[in-house]
């Protein structure tokens, strides 16, 4: 506060002020003064100072004299009068600032009308310097303001431009602005040549703040497209300080020049929205494919950089534009549950099992069911005294799994067309429960084999097409088999008798028994019975018994064990074993030694809880390593391992297993040892070294002692929801706030109906007579009946009630 | 049998003459056979006293107009006879499927005679054991500390006949009309006997008490032949259809609405009967007034000097006199036959009607006596079914499972399934269940969790009011955690003012399946058991305390719920996310790869392939599964390991995730049902 002569005197060459004078007392002005003071801390930023002067009362000078001259503040350069303001121009702080800078930059902040004036303007820069044009709907406004703050800080650099004329704004080809919101928009007319073309324009897509301004101009000014010749990872660019990606287009030096236009090309859409560096990929090494064509680094901290092939420019574009969709629906998340729902949906209702999913988009396909008879709880049990035996299906028509299976069923019904003494049929358990039930079906699908009046066999096996027909083709020869001579016998070993059996792979096991041996026959009977199906099982005590064995170097009681055809025969001495321990050693005895593993007969094998050895191999695995492997699986009696051999021909899912031991392919064959059951580590045997017996074995020394490092670990991971549940609980509690309220009474609740009830009272069943109460109360006057003698009477009565209360 | 010698002679020293039986059931009527069949098969030493001389003798004089409104639908096009029953409401339950109400008769609406002949069958062909022409007229305690409650029942018939029982089953109805006593009722006929003879209205004006069903299928009869009809009682009609209780008027009944709302002359009214008078006059015809009118005056004048309120009021509404008026008012239980010490109160407000019960049917003052049948209807009056026979069939199986449980060790009934298979059990239950479904909000399936979540075990129709005393009720343990699945209606859609017919009343997308309106699955999922305290405090209109985590599944036009991605996957993933595992199926091939490239394995593998029963699927389900993108086709030829490095570990689970392609649901055929 300053006296007239006190601040006339201050005044210096060059520095802005804005005084204000009075008289000691003007209530009027009081606001204002307000948001003067308010503006002077703003306006000092600027180098200008504020001043409020006091007149004294017998002051007629020129800014004290004249009464309307006090409704003025008035702008100084030096001692020179630049601009007087009346006092509602000055509304708050915004107004002050903008109308204050606006008077003071008018060389560098051009203000323009008509579309000529524009255009002058900027053909006069073409070529020289760059232009902002800046739309505001009103001077005064904060976006004024911001703007007019912008060209203080960035009026020598380029040349502004402001208009409030709408019409301009549409002139320059935003047609689909909203006039009633501010823009601005850089103009290249540095570089451009032609001046007949209006200058390259980028439209600012924030709301006009300081803040915003300048990082737009920050972005306008930086090279339009980067040369990077070292690492990206490490390449930082303003871009990305300002926290935008920035796209590498990745070039060699036979395609740079198509590749710099196409980066500027790039370059220019993205401009505002993502920095575009060209990255020569000559001059750095790079671990990446080489198709990669473009790389996207985002500004997110530890955020590896994405290496992708994209086909066209448009894709680029997309990629950035896309992210930034993204961030937006992040960051309006919080204010905007719909959308969070939205995203989750987009996965949550998509399906992720594998079996309903080609379940469902099968379901059109009609099914070639007319070998399978459907069976209904009226033919349930006719049915079954038909045929000597009676395969079924229990399944359900909306369950996947055993829709999944009946596809493989009809398979094996076409298979088995035609077979004696077969009948294949099906219970859907959702028309006829009660079968279902009463045949104690408790899992979906059940496939149960029922033997003519008989007992009937739960099938345990695969559910494939060839391991479902195999079941019921050896099921239909009695297990075991009696065998009456020694042809037959000899025959059943070499996999000719019985004849309809030879299509079908399996291990004969033979029983070799002498009469006197009744004990072990009735157990080796017993596990034929529990084993039917599975394998094949025949029975001689014949008078040659002790001649057939013999041949096989063992005596009756005895195991005769043929594989692969009766190729190969193996003797086992039978003691008293009991029917349970001999399906168990069966069961041993039948897997192979080194078997090749399938995705069928893993199981087999898994159930050791042992290691495994595998040989992965394209095609079938050389005589010389299968000689080698056999050594090693038959040299070790007591098995610490299972050895095997997997044909990715054959099982090309092995590739997948591969794959996730190892991060590329390894040559094959290649041999891995995997403690499936015990740490989960994979190792590699050595490539360079050859498989045989000795090797591995002086390898597998190495690994017990922990002398080799495992290629990868097996993930310990535990299988949680693959996706989240919605969460009805919190949408009620969102829409029902009272919910998780322990009440004690209800809203609205007519206390007069409900006397206190007693502890225990039935809560659930109390509220609804409250609705009614309310019903009757209010009732609507449209529909009284009105004057009736019950109308009547219930208000007299309420009118007691309310007393009472 | 040992306990029952012990009891009789017992009795023989006390020198009474009392026939002894474990449980004794009073009434033959449905609920009472219902009761009687159970018991038999379970093998129980048990009695049904019925004081006819053939069982259902309130069906052999209700309705008095024959028909009744409990639909009798021989067609669903269905063959699962569990589902069948949802649209059966009169058969009994039973292994006999001669005992199917659909053989006695072709009707929607069947006649009473009909119910009278299925009833005699029931108890015949089944040879229930039912005592004819025994009328109990008196049921007192006699305490003993041998005895399983503590007390016996001493039962006393019209010939001072003394029965003795361990357990009392009353499945007496409420058969007791209900009258109101103003000045003039006695110019009133009952329903009981008033005519049904519609010759004997014509040309007459009529006056009904009361809003009931029996109220509108008399005015139904007379219809056709009165001057009109006018129907008083205090509280607004309620239409079934608008509150889904089937209690409420029924569409087949309402022809007097329609002539009302025609202005046909016919009308209601509302009031409280007990502010009424009826005056005669010389002609005979009866005129309403009010009750204080007559107060007032000097009772020894004649009706003359009676006000009547159109002399206040020319034009009252009931001002034209009468010439009949008809009480149809309902029905109550028969509290008069238990001695005090059996403490049978009638419930509060309007279920005074009913005796006091806990949820699970037993009488909250005397153990051991359970309420079946139509009187047991305070546990659900106004709400569910349990009134009714295709509700109480279902509650008097549960009081038969409680008792089976309690004094005979028999656990509730159950199976135990793998957890593969929870999300099929759920299904199969919430599509074929008729308990669950008729007795909404009030029976529940109940499926208790194994240890670490590998199995479960599925309780079948538990009566939800005594969630908390489950382990006691049934016998089984529930230490780790279960799942509730009920049926429920919206909470706000139905109601005597509500709009069922407003527009957009259905959901159809599962992510809204929780503002589902018509009657849908819910499950809930407790930690563990809620304690009766957090019961007592459960939400207002929540038939169980608020549960760790709930599901809707969402309501369906058809009520079939097998629709894989609208229903079961919505449903899987609660269940995976409550279990916290993952329930996906998988064929045999992604088993074999996790075998090899992860310690652990998802439960359908573990259960399944490793157990050999993998599902190794055919060649055409295996390419839909590759083209869906959940199953990585390794067959390919060229494989240069062009994948990025990182997603080596479990990648085939990443592919499960990124891969799957969306299925849009055809919104505008999902809500295509509201057009």
């Amino acid at each position: 506060e300053l006296s007239p002569q006190e601040y006339f005197s201050s005044l210096q060459a060059g520095r802005a002020s804005l005084a204000y004078f009075s008289h000691n007392v003007s209530p009027g002005a009081q606001p204002f003064l307000e948001q003067i003071e308010n503006s002077a801390e703003a306006l000092q930023d600027y180098g200008i100072s504020v001043v409020k002067v006091n007149c004294p009362k017998e002051d007629v000078s020129r800014y004290c004299g004249k009464e309307n001259a006090l409704r003025k503040a008035y702008l100084f350069r030096g001692n020179m009068l630049i601009r007087e303001f009346p006092t509602d121009a000055l509304f708050d702080v915004n107004s002050i600032v903008a109308n204050v800078l606006f008077a003071l930059l008018f060389n560098e902040v051009k203000y323009v009308e008509t579309l000529a004036d524009l255009q002058n303007i900027e053909n006069a820069l073409k070529g020289r310097s760059n232009m902002v044009f800046a739309y505001v709907p009103a001077t005064g406004t904060a976006e004024h303001r911001a703007v007019m703050e912008a060209a203080f800080a960035y009026g020598t650099v380029h040349q502004f431009v402001l208009t409030t004329e709408a019409t301009l704004l549409k002139d320059t080809g935003n047609d689909e602005s909203d006039v009633s919101s501010a823009r601005l928009l850089f103009c290249h007319c540095q570089q451009a040549t032609d001046l007949a073309e209006p200058c390259r324009r980028t439209a600012m897509g924030q709301t006009l703040t300081m803040l915003n301004i300048h990082r737009h101009l920050k972005l306008m000014g930086a090279p339009l497209v980067t040369e990077v010749a070292e690492d990206p990872e490490k390449v930082s660019t303003v871009h990305l300080q300002l926290g935008l990606p920035l796209v590498f287009i990745l070039s060699q030096k036979e395609t740079y020049e198509a590749d710099r236009r196409t980066a500027e090309f790039v370059a220019w859409q993205l401009l505002g929205k993502a920095g575009v560096a060209l990255l020569s990929r000559d001059l750095v090494d790079l671990n990446i494919l080489l198709r990669s064509n473009v790389a996207l680094k985002t500004p997110e901290e530890g955020v590896p950089i994405k290496y992708l092939v994209l086909e066209d420019t448009d894709e680029v574009i997309t990629l950035v534009e896309d992210k930034n969709k993204i961030k937006q629906i992040q960051e309006d998340e919080e204010e905007d549950e719909e959308d969070e729902d939205e995203k989750e949906n987009n996965n949550q209702d998509i399906q992720d099992d594998q079996v309903v999913e080609a379940v469902s988009r099968d379901k059109k396909r009609e099914l070639p069911l007319e070998q399978i008879l459907v069976l209904t709880e009226e033919t349930f049990h006719s049915a079954l005294l038909e045929t000597a035996r009676t395969v079924v299906l229990f399944y359900a028509s909306w369950e996947a799994v055993s829709l999944a299976v009946l596809r493989s069923y009809t398979e094996v019904a076409d298979h088995l067309k035609g077979t004696w003494g077969v009948l294949l049929s099906r219970v859907d358990c959702w028309d006829w429960p009660g079968v279902c039930t009463k045949e104690n079906v408790t899992q979906l699908p059940t496939i149960k084999i029922y033997e003519k009046g008989e007992r009937s066999v739960v099938y345990d096996g695969m559910w494939g097409t060839e391991e479902l027909t195999s079941f019921i083709m050896l099921s239909r020869v009695s297990c075991p088999l009696k065998l009456a001579t020694i042809d037959e016998a000899e025959g059943y070993l070499r996999g000719e008798f019985p004849s309809e059996l030879s299509s079908y792979h399996h291990t004969s096991l033979l029983g070799v028994f002498s009469t006197a041996t009744s004990e072990a026959r009735e157990a080796f009977e017993e596990a034929g019975n529990i084993l039917s199906g599975h394998v094949t099982m025949g029975m001689y005590f014949g008078d040659d018994a002790l001649a057939l064995s013999r041949k096989y170097a063992v005596s009756p009681p005895a195991l005769l064990l043929a594989r692969s055809g009766g190729r190969s025969v193996e003797g086992i001495a039978l003691s008293k074993q009991s029917a349970q321990d001999m399906v168990r050693m069966i069961r041993y005895e039948s897997l192979d030694i080194f078997p090749e593993i399938t995705v069928q007969n893993l199981p087999r094998y898994l159930q050791f809880g042992k290691p495994f050895l595998i040989l992965f191999s394209d095609g079938d695995i050389s005589q010389m390593e299968s000689k080698e492997m056999l050594k090693l699986a038959k040299g070790r009696p007591q098995q610490a391992f299972v050895a095997c051999w997997l044909n990715l021909r054959k099982t090309p899912v092995g590739r997948g297993v591969l794959k996730a031991y190892f991060a590329t392919m390894p040559s094959l064959p290649v041999l891995v040892w995997v403690n499936l059951h015990a740490g989960g580590q994979v190792f590699k045997f050595p490539s360079e070294q050859s498989i045989t017996e000795r090797n591995i074995l002086s390898w597998l020394e190495k690994l017990k002692a922990g002398l080799e490092i495992p290629s990868s670990t097996l993930s310990e991971e535990d299988w949680k929801p693959p996706l989240p549940a919605y969460d009805f609980l919190q949408m009620m509690e969102t829409a029902v706030p009272e919910l998780p309220l322990h009440t004690s009474h209800r809203r609205g609740d007519t206390p007069e109906r409900h006397p206190p009830e007693s502890p225990g009272g039935d809560t659930a069943v109390r509220e609804e007579p409250s609705q009614e109460t309310k019903a009757e109360k209010v009732g609507s006057p449209g529909r009284d009946l009105r004057g009736t003698a019950p109308r009547l009477a219930a208000r007299e009565k309420q009118g007691k009630r309310h007393s009472k209360l | 049998l040992g306990l029952a010698l012990y009891a009789s002679s017992l009795c023989a020293a006390s020198g009474a003459a009392f026939l002894y039986h474990d449980y004794c059931v009073i009434g033959a009527g449905p609920s009472g056979l219902q009761a009687a069949y159970f018991l038999q098969r379970a093998g129980r030493d048990y009695v049904v006293f019925e004081r006819s001389h053939a069982p259902g003798s309130f069906f052999a004089l209700y309705p008095r107009h024959r028909k009744l409104i409990s639909i009798n639908k021989r067609y669903t096009g269905k063959s699962n006879s569990e589902f069948n029953l949802r649209h059966d409401w009169n058969s009994l339950l039973s292994h006999d499927r001669r005992l199917l109400f659909r053989r006695y008769s072709r009707d929607f609406f069947p006649d009473a005679n009909a119910m009278v002949r299925y009833l005699e069958d029931f108890a015949s062909l089944l040879k229930l054991r039912v005592q004819y022409n025994t009328a109990i007229i008196h049921v007192t305690l006699e305490r003993d500390g041998q005895a399983w409650n503590g007390h016996y029942f001493l039962l006393t018939d019209q010939d001072r006949q003394n029965y003795k029982c361990s357990s009392l089953l009353v499945a007496t109805g409420t058969w007791v009309p209900n009258v109101v006593n103003f000045p003039g009722s006695e110019y009133v006929e009952g329903y009981e006997t008033v005519s049904i003879n519609p010759e004997d209205f014509a040309g007459q004006t009529v006056l009904i008490l009361g809003r009931g069903n029996s109220a509108f299928e008399t005015a139904e009869n007379i219809l056709g032949v009165t001057n009109f009809i006018h129907m008083v009682s205090r509280s607004r009609v309620r239409l079934s259809w608008a509150t889904h209780y089937v209690g409420d008027l029924r569409a087949i009944n309402n022809g007097l609405l329609d002539t009302y709302q025609l202005k046909s002359l016919d009308g209601l009214l509302e009031g409280d009967l007990e502010d009424l008078a009826i005056v005669k006059d010389k002609k005979g015809k009866l005129h309403i007034t009010l009750r204080f009118y007559l107060e007032n005056r000097n009772t020894s004048a004649g009706i003359d000097s009676v006000t009547l309120p159109q002399d206040e009021l020319d034009n009252f509404a009931t001002r034209a006199p009468y010439d009949r008026v008809i009480r149809c008012l309902g029905w109550k239980f028969d509290f008069s036959i238990y001695n005090r010490s059996l403490r049978m109160m009638p419930g509060k407000g309007n279920k005074k009607k009913y005796p006091q019960i806990k949820p699970s049917y037993e009488s909250r003052s005397t153990r051991g006596l359970f309420v079946l049948g139509t009187a047991s209807h305070s546990v659900d009056f106004r709400k569910s079914a349990g009134g009714f026979i295709h509700g109480f069939r279902y509650t008097t199986r549960a009081v038969h499972r409680l008792l089976e449980n309690r004094h005979h060790g028999v656990p509730w009934p159950s199976t135990v399934h793998p957890i593969t298979q929870l999300t099929n059990s759920i299904i199969k239950r919430v599509n074929e269940a008729s308990g669950l479904y008729q007795m909404f909000s009030i029976l529940a399936d109940i499926i208790l969790l194994r240890e670490n979540a590998t199995a479960f075990e599925y309780l079948e129709e538990y009566p939800v009011g005594v969630l908390a005393e489950l382990e006691t009720q049934t016998g089984r343990k529930a230490p780790n955690g279960l799942f509730v699945v009920i049926m429920e209606y919206g909470r706000n859609f139905s109601g005597a003012d509500k709009d069922v017919f407003y527009y957009n009343r259905a959901v159809g997308e599962a992510q809204h399946a929780w503002q589902s309106n018509f009657l849908h699955p819910v499950i809930y999922y407790y930690k563990r058991l809620p304690t009766e305290r957090e019961m007592r405090l459960r939400p207002p209109g929540w038939p169980l305390p608020r549960p760790d985590a709930i599901h809707h599944v969402v309501e369906d036009f058809l009520t079939d719920w097998t629709a894989p991605n609208a229903h079961i996957l919505p449903l899987r993933r609660f269940l995976e996310n409550c279990l916290s595992t993952d329930l996906r199926s998988f064929f045999a091939e992604s088993c074999f790869l996790f075998a090899f490239t992860r310690q652990k394995l998802p439960p359908f593998c573990r259960q399944g392939y490793v157990r050999m029963q993998g599902l190794v699927g055919s060649e055409g389900l295996r390419r839909h599964a590759v083209e869906a993108g959940l199953l990585e086709d390794y067959t390919l030829t060229d494989f240069s390991g062009d994948r990025p490095p990182d997603s080596r570990e479990g990648s085939q689970d990443q592919l499960l995730r990124d891969h799957a392609i969306p299925v849009r649901p055809l919104q505008h055929l999902v809500n295509a049902k509201d057009e």
